[in-house]
């Protein structure tokens, strides 16, 4: 798209981007931190993760005020109004993540009061998959490359499937030996927040074909088996 | 959904000058149809054709086929003062006769005979100036000269002139580009209330107003219909990339 003819509406756009472009790389430092952390039993790190939660928020804040002062001041229309509702939009989905990711972080802390368990590598594989889709994703947002989108798009599924079998595994495990319920629960929950990282991901590629095209991504939404239903027929 | 007015194939030259290139245009009954596009991009020229405005203009040709309910409106036979009480117009800036406001009303009535008496001629001229949301705020001076009033009553006072024949269609060219942003919204309001007994095609440079107003949006540009769509789909998801440069603000 060509340039405004009002150049500091140029310039907010960009502005805009950058924003969100940083807190995406936020996210990612914030995951690639806690899943470190927990593999390495580093606690020292996962309190600073902990910690680097709140400057991911502040800059959700900052999209919040920028976007709506645009709103008010230029009034957007098309496209530029797509890009700026689309930043607003990936930035709570960014947030999100930043507060799952801190939550992994939490749970390793925990985690490192216990016995190592053997599950813990896992629900790294599980957050290395979830880490590329979110690598891919941000890039994505960066080079409004809607191929790479759909692509993050359809790799929800395989990180449903992961997430079952790894349900599954730390279920079995915890049956074996119950002493290990605890750190079990907790890498439990972890799986979770990460399988919710791979979600949120999946979302901002939906926004960025909406922003990029102005409707939504066709076909139905790529779903694995539901955990519920699977729960259920394996009693 | 019924078009009342179509133009097929509408080429408009003044002089040498090609001011409209083979324009295809349904506006339907019942709605707003909102023309935008730049200065010189042909929208004033096409609502002009629309009661053969451009009749009046010295050297303006205008070829191709422009219906009005299926009558072809530049048929020779057609009336053109009958086809301007049909298709009534409100210009940029209000233009009240230097008469009070009641004869400014009841002018167009009287010249077209639709008053049998004076009760009659007062019934009509207090509906056209209450359904232009004027009356409350004129009912004890209908004598004083609409001339007197401020810019946005006398904008109102010039649509309550046009909607006095009962027209079927009203044009509307720019119609609030002089008024303070009440007086805007007042008119808007009004043009809202009015598409319910009127078509209303209206020409606006201010890309808020048409996407407030209209129900369709045509974007014109260099004499041709690039786009033509749904309000809400021209203004958040045009097709044409002209269309996006201009609506956003990259050229025009």
């Amino acid at each position: 798209m060509s340039e405004h003819t009002v150049k500091s509406y140029d310039e907010e756009l960009t502005h805009l981007t950058n924003i969100v472009a940083r807190m995406g790389g936020m996210a990612e430092a914030q995951l690639s931190a806690a899943l470190m952390a927990l593999g390495r039993r580093d606690s020292d790190l996962a309190a600073r993760v902990v910690a680097g939660d709140a400057r991911i928020d502040e800059l959700e804040q900052e999209v919040q005020h920028f976007t709506v002062r645009m709103l008010a001041l230029r009034q957007p229309m098309a496209g530029d109004l797509r890009a700026i509702v689309a930043a607003l939009k990936i930035s709570s989905e960014l947030e999100r993540i930043g507060d799952y990711a801190a939550n992994v972080a939490k749970r390793s802390l925990v985690l490192n009061q216990l016995p190592p368990v053997r599950p813990v590598s896992g629900v790294i594989n599980l957050a290395k998959l979830v880490q590329d889709i979110l690598r891919d994703v941000v890039d994505a947002y960066v080079e409004r490359d809607l191929d790479k989108a759909i692509r993050v798009w359809n790799r929800d599924e395989e990180v449903d499937d992961i997430y079952t079998g790894l349900f599954r595994e730390l279920l079995t495990y915890m049956m074996e030996d119950p002493r290990t319920i605890t750190a079990g629960s907790h890498l439990m929950f972890m799986a979770k927040n990460i399988e919710r990282i791979g979600d949120h991901a999946t979302n901002i590629a939906e926004v960025l074909h909406f922003q990029v095209k102005g409707t939504p991504i066709a076909g139905e939404r790529p779903k694995g088996q539901s955990i519920a239903i699977e729960d259920e027929a394996g009693e | 959904m019924s078009a009342k007015i179509t133009a097929r194939d509408v080429n408009v030259f003044y002089g040498e000058k090609h001011a409209l290139k083979a324009v295809d245009l349904d506006i339907r009954a019942h709605e707003v149809t909102a023309l935008i596009g730049p200065s010189g991009c042909g929208k004033s020229t096409f609502l002009r054709c629309i009661n053969r405005m451009n009749d009046l203009i010295e050297g303006a040709r205008v070829a191709g086929a422009l219906t009005l309910d299926g009558d072809d409106i530049y048929d020779r036979g057609v009336d053109v003062v009958q086809l301007r009480a049909r298709v009534g117009m409100v210009f940029q800036k209000p233009n009240p006769f230097p008469k009070s406001i009641y004869d400014n009303v009841a002018y167009g009535p009287r010249i077209h005979g639709l008053a049998r008496d004076e009760a009659e001629l007062d019934e009509i001229v207090m509906t056209s100036l209450e359904k232009a949301g004027l009356l409350k705020e004129v009912k004890d001076r209908l004598d004083e000269r609409g001339t007197g009033l401020s810019g946005g009553q006398q904008q109102r006072l010039c649509i309550a002139r046009a909607i006095a024949v009962s027209p079927e269609v009203i044009l509307m060219d720019e119609p609030c580009s002089a008024l303070d942003p009440i007086a805007t919204a007042k008119v808007e309001e009004l043009i809202d209330e009015l598409k319910r007994n009127f078509t209303i095609v209206i020409v606006t440079h201010s890309m808020q107003q048409a996407a407030r107003v209209s129900q369709r949006t045509a974007f014109f540009h260099l004499g041709s219909v690039v786009e033509v769509g749904d309000t809400e789909q021209i203004f958040t998801n045009p097709q044409h990339t002209l269309t996006q440069g201009y609506i956003t603000g990259r050229f025009g």
